[in-house]
């Protein structure tokens, strides 16, 4: 599995089911074809000589082949950001290709290693990661993280990226990916609903609870959820649990520690989700509903809270009334002992873009990454997708729509206070054990500490699995 | 003479074999193949294949998920037949039979066309529309059927018919039956007019009811089209990945109540990339099919009806 994956492309490739299917059918029929290549001798790969204009080492006339993953994003921002490199390396022809099946048109080439220079791999046909890295087919970025800025030479690349992106990408200590958007999870509500009613956020689970009382006297139910793929309430829970016990908890949960599912704020987060059911706070029937039912009965006014990652205010487009002003915002602190402040989020980057070992052109490749995550280029992507991109600081002072005003606010401040889970992309039969779970917990038919069991269980059997690649961190 | 046979097997080796390549190519192969994949830790993306023997099937009796799914198609095997095979039958016999013209029975109801039509519909939508269509249905909130329980004031009974483990599964059930009722309707219906008047006029002039000259002059002479539809349906009943995927929470929920072989299958090669486990989902389903297939129409021959 992709470790630098995120519920963003779970979701997508949910949807994209029949195009996942279609994949699938076609992967029996490469299996022939995977014992060649493996040519060791390393051509003699094109460079330029390096300057301060061009740190990478370009090589002037050598053409640039980019392959863009065409999908909700669409690809203009590249195109955008290929003009850039034009400009910097005028001699220079681009091949650019938007697509959406990235692995079945990339993996011949990879095989027959006469790969692109960049890749956008990402999509419900993307390829995997961890293979890749395996064959050794990848460049190691970190050269790319070392050269300095494109919009201040004096800082490096890598200290102009958002906190745990160059983690997202790392895999076994080195970086091969390097993710282009940046998503965070909370809980969304109408802002001038709040208003009219003078609620104001919960930042702890108290208030929470003190607020959802008061919601429910006005009529309208306190939560609702994605119930039909409940991974949707994982998130806040995760969250709780994470902002509860620390960064250590979730590097236990992760790296399958025993009895890592049984720390006390799991079950205390497990708990708070079972009394939001246990006293009626979940708008009735939300387990059966998919993720756009829920969405619009909460776009509705039907519930006030519903917990989803920074995609949502973009998909709820053309469904919101006007007015209705979302916002997200952190999921409220357990108790006073939280090892992380109030604002620390769940946060994760994706849209992962990789250099292929075996490029003709791997500098230009590096220098399309340099360029493409400078403040210009990520701006236009902002700008047209109203979408967080991974560059910190790439939206300020651009007039954004209050949903991504207030993921921008909640990421500066959570500052490096960000925590992400991997298990769901390292063990994705753990991450089932744990949607099951979660959906019987919502609906009360098992206790937090059945809960607790259950998964850590399943956490116990994967850990015992010889056949499973395991991965720490 | 002997020139002459050798010519004759020489054309019919012509005519077959292009037909028997093809068949071995597109469809003996790939089953080949799936047999060994089940026998190898294939990942569907790598180049590095191993041979494991008979573990991945070893797995399968462990797997809680997978024994599940045994347990939900055996259920559907049991009832999604026979339900639709029940109500096929009983509406194609009330079209042909049911209506009151004169004194004897042997008129359709009014309406018998638009009846055969109006059934036969579901049949020309594709499952993912059906599912879909019937996931609004059974809409908590909003659903067809919690607002028409709450109409008739039986707001108790209103459910979250997808939600909870002891509905769920029924309520997919239903779907396939409904789907499926009206082509077996046609079917039986189409059987039945080719039964002589003769010798349901013979029945009724014995005094035979109409559930009994159902039972025991129709069916049996039907016999041979209710066992086909009896393997059809067993088919569809092993399979039920389409609807479940579609339809249910998570999918093949809550808590694996919906979980069908097909979706494991799915899950295992798609999701976690373990193709050669997923195939040894496949061979095992392979070879229930087929023994259903054999057990069915063993089970249920029966001695011919002579109509003359």
């Amino acid at each position: 599995m992709d470790p630098s994956s995120t519920p963003v492309v779970r979701r997508t490739s949910r949807r994209r089911l029949l195009q996942a299917a279609g994949v699938g059918l076609a992967a029996p029929a490469l299996t022939g074809c995977v014992t060649s290549g493996g040519n060791d001798d390393d051509a003699a790969v094109a460079k330029g000589r390096t300057s301060a204009e061009n740190p990478l080492g370009v090589p002037e006339k050598t053409p640039l082949e980019v392959v863009i993953f065409k999908g909700g994003y669409g690809d203009a921002y590249a195109t955008n950001a290929e003009a850039l490199y034009q400009q910097r390396h005028p001699g220079a022809t681009i091949d650019h290709k938007g697509i959406q099946k990235v692995g079945e048109a990339l993996q011949p080439r990879f095989v027959a290693d006469t790969p692109p220079d960049v890749v956008d791999n990402t999509g419900a046909g993307r390829l995997d990661l961890a293979t890749l890295v395996g064959a050794g087919k990848l460049t190691d970025l970190a050269e790319l993280l070392d050269a300095p800025s494109i919009d201040d030479p004096a800082r490096k690349l890598r200290d102009t990226l958002l906190p745990g992106v160059v983690e997202d990408g790392t895999l076994d200590g080195k970086v091969y990916s390097l993710n282009f958007t940046y998503t965070a999870w909370g809980l969304w509500y109408s802002k001038p609903l709040f208003d009219r009613h003078g609620w104001s956020y919960p930042t702890t689970w108290e208030a929470m609870l003190a607020l959802c009382a008061e919601i429910k006297k006005a009529g309208i139910a306190p939560w609702t959820y994605q119930g039909k793929y409940p991974e949707y309430l994982n998130d806040p829970l995760l969250a709780m649990a994470a902002k509860a016990g620390g960064q250590d908890l979730v590097r236990a949960v992760d790296n399958l520690q025993p009895g890592a599912w049984k720390q006390q704020p799991l079950l205390d987060a497990a708990g708070a989700v079972a009394e939001l059911a246990g006293r009626g706070y979940l708008l009735s029937g939300s387990e059966a509903l998919s993720h756009t039912e829920s969405q619009a009965a909460w776009s509705q006014g039907k519930a006030a809270f519903i917990p989803c990652g920074s995609w949502l205010e973009a998909e709820q487009k053309g469904i919101t009334p006007d007015g209705f002003d979302m916002v997200m915002g952190a999921v409220p602190a357990l108790g006073a002992g939280d090892k992380l402040p109030f604002g620390a989020l769940l946060a994760a980057s994706s849209e992962s873009f990789l250099v292929p070992a075996k490029a003709k052109n791997p500098r230009g490749g590096l220098e399309f990454l340099r360029i493409l995550f400078s403040q210009p280029a990520a701006r236009k992507f902002a700008e047209l997708n109203s979408t967080l991109p991974s560059v910190a600081g790439a939206t300020d002072g651009l007039t954004v729509s209050t949903g991504l005003g207030s993921v921008r606010g909640a990421v500066a401040a959570a500052g490096t206070n960000t925590f992400t889970y991997r298990f769901r992309t390292w063990y994705a039969p753990l991450a089932k054990a744990v949607d099951d779970a979660t959906g019987e917990l919502a609906t009360r038919r098992i206790s937090p500490a059945q809960w607790a069991d259950r998964i850590q269980q399943a956490a116990d059997a994967i850990a015992k699995d010889t056949t499973v690649t395991k991965y720490r961190r | 003479m002997a020139a002459m046979r050798h010519g004759k097997y020489r054309f019919l080796a012509g005519a077959i074999l292009p037909g028997l390549l093809l068949y071995a190519v597109f469809v003996l192969s790939p089953y080949a193949q799936a047999f060994y994949l089940s026998l190898t830790d294939w990942t569907g993306v790598s180049g590095q294949v191993t041979f494991v023997g008979l573990e991945n099937y070893q797995r399968l009796l462990d797997d809680r998920s997978f024994l599940a799914a045994l347990r939900n198609n055996g259920l559907m095997l049991l009832v999604v037949p026979l339900a639709t095979i029940a109500l096929g039958l009983l509406l194609a016999a009330l079209v042909n039979f049911g209506g009151r013209r004169g004194s004897t029975m042997l008129a359709g109801i009014r309406g018998a066309e638009f009846y055969k039509i109006a059934y036969f519909f579901p049949q020309l939508l594709s499952l993912p529309i059906i599912a879909m269509l019937w996931q609004f249905v059974y809409h908590p909130n909003e659903g067809l059927l919690n607002g028409f329980l709450r109409a008739v004031g039986l707001d108790a009974l209103a459910r979250a018919w997808l939600g909870e483990p002891g509905l769920a599964l029924w309520a997919v059930m239903a779907v396939l039956v409904w789907s499926s009722v009206g082509f077996y309707m046609v079917l039986f219906s189409a059987a039945m007019e080719s039964i002589p008047r003769d010798v349901l006029e013979a029945a009724v002039l014995d005094g035979a009811g109409r559930l009994a000259t159902l039972r025991r002059v129709i069916v049996p002479l039907l016999w041979d089209n209710v066992q086909v539809a009896f393997v059809y349906l067993g088919v569809l009943a092993l399979d039920g990945f389409a609807i479940v995927q579609i339809m249910t929470v998570g999918p093949g929920g809550p808590d694996g109540a919906t979980e069908v072989i097909g979706l494991g299958l799915y899950r295992s090669a798609f999701t976690y990339g373990k193709f050669g486990y997923a195939a040894a989902m496949g061979v095992a389903l392979f070879f229930l099919t087929l023994a259903f297939a054999a057990i069915a129409l063993r089970a249920s021959r029966r001695e011919r009806v002579e109509l003359s």
